[in-house]
Formats: structure tokens, sequence, C-alpha cells
């Protein structure tokens, strides 16, 4: 009756949301009186795993050789060690829902995505984003058993200092697609995870001026975004776009600057936890869903916020 | 090429969005339903691979009689026929299944969802109808390139994007990049009046089972005021978020 959690790794290494999903599943386990063991696809080292331990995870399964994109093998491989569980718990990302809705056909098991609470009893019934983080949705399963996929940033991480015992299966099969090489920009942090996020608009004229967006992201070791139309005009690329059509911002502090606040951008950066805003214009609707506000030209903002972050920090 | 675009009609992205009965069900009151943002991209990849291969381009909603105003949009940009299924569509496993019935008596080449509806949000039709067909799927897909019975596609991952190929058919989940934003098509006069005298097929549900069932919704608590800080006194902000948020 366990409760079984997969562990998204990236390029061997788990993350935030990985270590959240085991948490939450941690939570649920309390609930049902079982443990956690969780699942970690393609070639992870003993020791990033035995860190899911810490959360609660009592066993790890690796299973080195597939594919985590290859989502025909993935539901195969959660088929077959999902036989004794009624609650499968993953991560509300884009690979995650490659493998989830597959999964949640071949078990007749309902899918729950976006989910921000833990069910309270057995019958599972949680929160959910929709509308676009415009609403919360409670919904419920109505089969014996049930797949979340978690929101990033929703639910806290809770070391528990417990640790796991680790077993290797093989699992030789393979679907039908074939990888052909990724590109990832190193070193940056991700939008979706980052506990703060440095956002752009149009009103910083043009790419030659994030030279300070991204230096204030450094300084605050935050990850860089922008609004829509700054990413369709090219001034920076499609993966920093933010937004009710783009990636949901769901960090502890959220720094927009020359951005209007239209309520398509606020729909996907509104459940950030804090929310700064500075723009030259203050009318702009931003400052209605803002926590702290600057009327000021981003020019010399900006520079200022650095330096008086560099002597917070030193 | 014969193309199978999903379509789902959602809230204009402008909607305030309220909920009546005791907060359960959505209030669609005053408000102007759009193609879902998702699949008009998916939309116009299917006419532009229609235009270079040759065949045609059906598309797909799960809907009450509401919905068609929407399927007429989408055949007025360019789609030949259009197929209703009546059912109101509020669990992603119903809709999945009838989408998949259809493709099953039908045969396509490529099947077009989008990466999610902007309305629940499930971000699952797509991968279950590439399980209940048995079909590839590639979700968040940023680039789409057909070369006879295979194709090559970019999907984006966390931080980047990773490049895969694969037979025909299979599934997709569309976005942003599989065209680009300017390349958008929206309907002209002709195909508004093309759009009245194509065919728009309405077939009943096969059958209705909900593996998931809403309880209600609730809008997100609203935030306190602003609270300002002067322009010429930066030093005042981080200081308010080191010690008051507690943030940095
Ligand atoms: C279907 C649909 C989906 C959409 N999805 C999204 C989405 O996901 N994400 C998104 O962001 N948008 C989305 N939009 C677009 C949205 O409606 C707005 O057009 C967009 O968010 C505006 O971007 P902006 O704030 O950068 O630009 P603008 O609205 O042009 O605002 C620029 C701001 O900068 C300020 N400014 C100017 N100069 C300075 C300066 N020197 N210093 C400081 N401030 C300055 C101005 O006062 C102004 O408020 C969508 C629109 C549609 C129709
Ligand atoms: N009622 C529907 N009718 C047709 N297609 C749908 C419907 N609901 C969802 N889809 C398709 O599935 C995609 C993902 O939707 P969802 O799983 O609801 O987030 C959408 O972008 C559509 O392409």
């Amino acid at each position: 009756m366990s409760v079984l959690v997969y562990t998204e790794s990236w390029n061997g290494i788990f993350r935030k949301s990985s270590f959240e999903t085991v948490s939450y599943a941690s939570e649920t386990a309390k609930v049902l009186g079982t443990d956690v063991i969780a699942v970690s696809l393609e070639d992870v080292s003993d020791d990033e795993l035995n860190k899911l331990g810490n959360y609660g995870a009592t066993k790890v399964i690796s299973v080195p050789n597939i594919n985590k994109g290859d989502s025909q093998s993935a539901a195969k491989v959660f088929l077959d060690l999902s036989s004794d569980s009624s609650v499968i718990i993953c991560s509300n990302t884009y690979t995650s829902k490659m493998i989830a809705p597959r999964l949640s056909v071949k078990m007749g098991a309902a899918l729950l995505t976006n989910v921000i609470s833990v069910s309270e009893g057995s019958d599972i019934q949680i929160k959910r984003k929709s509308f676009s983080t415009k609403a919360i949705e409670t919904a419920k399963s109505n089969t014996e058993k049930t797949i979340l996929c978690i929101a990033p940033n929703s639910f806290g991480l809770i070391e528990t200092g417990g640790s796991c015992t680790i077993e290797k299966i093989d699992f030789s099969e393979s679907g039908s697609l074939s990888f052909d090489g990724q590109e990832t920009a190193s070193g940056k942090i991700s939008i979706s995870e980052a506990e703060i996020v440095v956002s752009g608009g149009r009103g910083l004229k043009g790419p030659e001026n994030w030279g300070m967006i991204e230096e204030l992201a450094d300084v605050l070791g935050a990850a860089t975004a922008c609004s829509k139309p700054v990413s369709d005009i090219g001034w920076r690329p499609h993966s920093e776009h933010v937004g009710q059509t783009g990636i949901t911002v769901t960090s502890d502090l959220y720094i927009a600057i020359g951005i209007s606040g239209a309520i398509q951008h606020l729909a996907g950066v509104n459940s950030s936890k804090v929310m700064v805003v500075i723009n030259t214009d203050p009318e702009a609707p931003f400052f209605k869903a803002a926590d702290y506000g600057i009327v000021g030209d981003a020019f010399e903002v900006v520079p200022h916020l650095i330096e008086e972050i560099k002597k917070l920090k030193n | 090429m014969n193309i199978l675009v999903c379509i789902s009609s959602v809230p204009d992205t402008t909607s305030k969005i309220n909920f009546t009965e005791n907060n359960t069900k959505f209030d669609a009151n005053g408000i102007q339903f759009v193609i879902n943002p998702y699949d008009e991209f998916g939309l116009t990849k299917a006419m532009m691979l229609k235009e270079s291969t040759g065949g045609k381009v059906t598309i797909i909603t799960v809907g009450d009689t509401t919905v068609e105003a929407v399927m007429r949009k989408a055949l007025a940009i360019g789609a030949d026929q259009a197929v209703r299924v009546n059912m109101n569509a509020t669990d992603s496993f119903s809709t999945a299944t009838e989408i998949s019935n259809y493709i099953t008596q039908n045969s396509f080449d490529l099947i077009i969802a989008g990466r999610e509806s902007t309305d629940y949000n499930g971000g699952a039709v797509g991968g279950m109808i590439a399980e209940m067909t048995d079909l590839p799927f590639v979700n968040a897909c940023i680039g789409l390139e057909v070369e006879g019975e295979s194709a090559k596609l970019i999907r984006e991952i966390d931080g980047g994007k990773e490049m895969i190929s694969s037979s025909l058919p299979m599934v997709i989940g569309g976005q942003k990049g599989l065209v680009q934003e300017s390349e958008l098509r929206i309907p002209n006069m002709r195909g508004i009046m093309q759009s009245r005298t194509k065919p728009l097929q309405v077939i009943e549900p096969s059958s209705n089972t909900k593996n998931t069932s809403s309880v209600n919704f609730e809008n997100p608590e609203a935030k306190g005021s602003c609270r300002m800080v002067d322009a010429s006194n930066v030093s005042e902000l981080v200081d308010l978020l080191h010690n008051e948020a507690k943030i940095i």
C-alpha cells in the first residue's frame, strides 16, 4: 500500500521539486498510514539517490536505463511497480505530464494535476490551481487509485533525517521515440523552481539593457524572466516568457521591472508570495497586485537596488 | 496528410473568473470564449502542413452547443471540417475517451492537442489520447517538421530543449514555437463566409465515465494594498524585503 513517488532528475541531479514531491508523499503516507517508495529513472548516483531518504522515502527503486522522455516505457515501469499502491505522486512538469496521463489510462486511475494541498483522508480530495491561477478548485478522485501531479513550490520541504535503501532494476524495453540530443543553458536557474525571479518587460526598451536585470538576478541568486511581448520580439528567449501562456511563477519573491501588469501576465505570476514592482507609471495595473512598489525609472532604480543588495550581502 | 486538431473552447484570457451555484459551477455569463491559446498554434501548424503536403485538417471539440462559435472560428481560419462530441467536458479522461474513439474510427497521420487548456489546466488530454490509441507522444512541443512517414520534433524541457524523432502517426501537445506568434492566422472575410457552409458534424458520446469530479471553486485571496517606497530611497525597499518580508 506504499505511496509511490516519481522523483524526476536532470542529468543525474535531483532538484528542489523532486524533494518536494517526496515531502508531499510523506505527508500523504502519514494520512494513509503507510510508507513512501521513490522511483528514479535515468542514471543517478547512489549518493544522490540517498538524499531522498532525508525527505521521507524509505526505499528507492532506481531504473537507470529508461529515458524519462520515453513515456511509453516509463508508464510501463510505473504500472509494474504500482500494483500495491493506491496513490502515485509526481511533479507537475512537462515530462511527468507525458508519463502520468498514460499511466492513469493503464491503471484506470484518476489523474489530478497542478495540485497544491494534501488530501486529508484516504478518499483523495485536494485543492488544485485552475483557470490559470485565477481560481482554486477542490477536486476529488472517483476511482480506487489516484495519480497526483504537484505544482512546484506549492509545498514546503520537510526534512526527516531518515535514510533509504536502494534497489536497482533492469528494464530493457524502449518505446518508439528516438532522442537526438538536448540543448540546455548550463548554470541557469530554472524559473519554475526559483525562489526569486527577476523579470523585465517592454519598459526596458531593448535587449541591450538586460545587463542590469541579469546582474540583479545574479546578486540575488535569482532566475531571469520576461513578459510575453519581450520574448515575441526576440529580446529574450521564449523559455523566459512567464504568464498565463508562458511559464507559471510560484517563487517567494517576484520582481517585475518595466512590466505593466496585464491580466494575462498577472495570471501566471500572482502565486508568488511577495511581488515587487518598479514602473515609471503610478497608474500601472501591476501596483494593485504588488506588495511593494517603486514609481521610478528602472534605469535609475535598478542600479541602486543592485548596490544596496550587495551591501546587505556583504 | 490527414491531421486532427483537438480544440478546447476557453474563456478569453482577459476574463474575470466567477462561479455560481454555491461556487460549484463556472459562471459563463458575459464570458467571451476563444480557441485555447495553445491550440491556436497547433491549428496554424496543421494548416501549414496541409499546404505543403496536401491532405485535410479536421478539428474536434468535446462540448455542448455553446462551443460551436469557437469551432466555426477554427473553420474560418481554414480547417476543412469539424466534429463536435455532444458532451459537457468536465473530466480529462472522458474527454480523451471520446476523442480517441473518433481517432480509432477514422485514421489520422498526426493528432495535435495543446500543452494544456487555460481553463481547467489539466495538461492531460493529449497524453491520455496517446495511450488510448497506443501512439507516441511528445508534450510541450516547440518545433515540428514532417518528412514522409516520420517527424522531427523539439520539445521544451526545464531550462532548454530536446530534439526527438518519431514515426507517424503520433500525438503532440503543442504550444508557441510550433509556429511563431506572428504567423498565427486570423479569420478573414472569405474564411468566415466559407466557414458557414463547412461540415460540422455532431456525434453522441459513447460513454461518460468520469474519473474525477469537481467539488467547488474559490478565488485566490486578494492581496492587501501595495506598500510604496520612494525612488530615491531604494535602501528602504531592501530593508523591507530583508526585515519585514524576510525574503532576501
Ligand atoms: C491570448 C493572450 C495571452 C497572453 N499571455 C501573456 C503571458 O503569458 N505573459 C505576458 O506577459 N503577457 C501575455 N499577454 C500580453 C499582455 O496582454 C500584455 O500585452 C503584456 O503582458 C505587456 O507586456 P509589458 O508589460 O512588458 O509591456 P507594456 O504593456 O508595454 O508595459 C511596459 C511598462 O513599462 C513601463 N515603463 C516604461 N519605461 C519604463 C522605465 N524606464 N522604467 C520602468 N518602467 C518603465 C510602462 O509604464 C509600462 O507599464 C497575452 C495576451 C493575449 C492576448
Ligand atoms: N473539450 C475538449 N475538446 C477537444 N479538445 C480538448 C478538450 N479539452 C482539452 N482538449 C485538448 O487537450 C489539450 C490539453 O487539455 P487539458 O488536458 O484539458 O489541459 C487542449 O489543448 C486541447 O487540445
